[in-house]
């Protein structure tokens, strides 16, 4: 199964396996990764699964939607452009491998 | 020492655990559930669970091995029968007794069932528990015509999937407007239009006066002599709060558990949080019982920091959603009831946020596919930072510069 991998601020990594379609918020709640609060459950309602990711990745991650762009406005920690809401990225074979970055901050 | 014992194994008590343990405590932790699941998230169940996107296993908050991790003892299948105060310990429902140091109820609400003539009858389907919902969902596959009972968000929420799943639907509300305690009749208008569009037959101001069994299925008998043909009836009429094993052992109960901004009771050595609570609000200033996800979760600290003897008060600003069809609806505070309102972008265009004041003080906003400006209330509402109405409907002032200038 492809993995991906989850990075603490502290630089600490967990490698995960995710089932395709799943997405890298769903993974690191079903596997404790801290730092991914999702209080919403994955509606795309409350900017608590922020991550940053494809820093020094070819990956092409889907553009990001109009929903999801406004609730990047309002995350806890600074939206940077490697920004997403973890909820809305869904697995796919390409992303074997690609590193998700954990902001220290979440609400 | 005896444990700490959690009641209720959903949200709030699964939240509650968590922080317990987020704060130190490291003694016994029990979390008692009756239902056969490890806690899962209910909004899913009246939206993609019911399409059939997603299966069981991704409702669950955690999983079973992240109980083990924090040391939470969880007894699923478990009921708690009564609460003996004064010998400090709860009789389960096999009779077996459980001492405790400290209690939280997190017991939620269940569904307030049909009374009309004919709620007994088959094929009437409630969306509360994950059983509820799975059993609607089979059910769907063979269902052509689905009659809602009920205008709230879960009776429409369910309305926007039969629709998605191109079933024949109709929503009956008493009510005259939709969701009419939750929302302005701007917002409510908005929505019976929205659904009249997707092809729902909406009927406000309409009892329900029988359900009677048919050759061709159900027929839903209204006030008004309109008799409703279906396969099904989903019934979503609201919930009653689970506040029996409270009110039996003399807690003070009134529509709910009754506890303060600590989500203290009126037993020093309990707490209560989430849905069952009838509590002291402290952004509101009032009691309220509230049906959220927001709630379960901010309240649940609250009551594990009580227990942890680090009490914090209860003041964060009340939010919720709800999805119907590709529409989000968002909102933040409470705008009910409200003496004026402003409207911000185009209902037309399906984005705008209506945002309401009462003596000239902004308390809350209902966001249409506007989650920006819904994250700019919730941190306006949270300062308390001044809004006037000619600003909130002014759509080139900048709301996020205000929020963010606190
Ligand atoms: C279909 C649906 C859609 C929803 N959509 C949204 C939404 O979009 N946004 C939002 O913010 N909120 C939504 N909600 C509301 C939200 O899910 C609830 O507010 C939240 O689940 C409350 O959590 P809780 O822990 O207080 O109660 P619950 O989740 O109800 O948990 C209480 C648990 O306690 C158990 N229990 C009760 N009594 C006993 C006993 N005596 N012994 C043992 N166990 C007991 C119950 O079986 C239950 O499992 C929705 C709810 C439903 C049902
Ligand atoms: S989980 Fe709430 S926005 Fe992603």
């Amino acid at each position: 199964m492809p993995k991906i991998i989850y990075r603490q601020a502290d630089g600490r990594e967990d490698a995960v396996e995710v089932p395709l379609g799943w997405s890298l918020m769903e993974a690191a709640i079903q596997n404790d990764i801290a730092g991914i609060v999702a209080e919403c459950g994955g509606g795309c309602a409350c900017a608590t699964c922020h991550v940053y990711v494809g820093q020094g990745s070819k990956v092409e991650l889907p553009e990001i939607g109009d929903m999801e762009g406004d609730m990047l406005e309002c995350t806890s920690a600074e939206r940077r452009d490697s920004s997403r809401l973890s909820c809305q990225l869904r697995m796919t074979a390409e992303l074997d491998g690609l590193v998700v970055d954990i902001p220290e901050t979440q609400t | 020492m005896n444990p700490y014992v959690v009641i209720g194994a959903g949200q709030a008590g699964m939240q509650v655990c968590d922080s317990l343990r987020k704060s130190g405590y490291d003694g016994e932790l029990i979390l008692l559930g009756e239902e056969d699941s490890l806690p899962y998230q209910r909004p899913p169940l009246s939206k993609k669970f019911l399409t059939g996107d997603l299966d069981r296993d991704r409702l669950l908050f955690r999983p079973a091995a992240y109980f083990d991790k924090i040391a939470v003892d969880v007894r699923l299948r478990t009921q708690v029968e009564s609460i003996d105060r004064a010998a400090r310990q709860i009789v389960l429902g096999d009779g077996s007794t459980l001492a405790y140091t400290k209690l939280a109820l997190t017991t939620g609400t269940r569904v307030r069932p049909l009374n009309c003539p004919g709620h007994e009858l088959d094929n009437i389907y409630y969306v509360r528990t994950l059983t509820d919902s799975e059993m609607l969902l089979q059910r769907l596959a063979s269902t052509e015509r689905v009659a809602v009972i009920g205008g709230g968000f879960i009776g429409l929420e369910v309305a926007a999937v039969a629709r998605e799943l191109e079933k024949q639907a109709t929503v009956i509300e008493a009510q005259e407007r939709l969701m009419a305690r939750a929302v302005s009749p701007v917002v409510s208008d908005f929505y019976a239009k929205l659904h009249r569009s997707r092809g729902v037959d909406v009927r406000c101001s309409s009892a329900v006066e029988s359900i009677v069994e048919s050759k061709q299925g159900l027929l839903v008998n209204l006030a008004d002599g309109a008799r409703i043909e279906s396969d099904i009836v989903v019934a979503g009429i609201g919930v009653l709060p689970n506040s029996e094993l409270a009110e039996n052992c003399g807690l003070a109960c009134n529509s709910g558990i009754v506890v303060d901004e600590y989500a203290q009771t009126s037993d020093p050595h309990i707490v209560a949080a989430g849905d069952c609570t009838m509590h002291f609000n402290g952004f509101l200033q009032r009691e309220i019982r509230l049906e959220s996800v927001q709630n379960a979760v901010d309240q649940a600290k609250v009551a594990a920091a009580t227990l942890c003897g680090q009490p914090q008060a209860y003041r964060q600003v009340p939010w919720f959603w709800s999805d119907q069809y590709d529409v989000k609806l968002q909102m933040a505070g409470i705008g009910m009831p409200f003496d004026q309102y402003a409207v911000r972008g185009d209902l037309a265009s399906q984005a705008f946020s209506v945002f309401y004041f009462r003596d000239n003080t902004f308390v809350g906003a209902d966001s249409i596919n506007r989650p920006a400006e819904h994250m700019a209330c919730r941190k306006l509402l949270t300062q308390g930072t001044t809004l006037s109405v000619a600003q909130a409907q002014d759509i080139d002032f900048d709301l996020k510069q205000l929020a963010k200038a606190g």
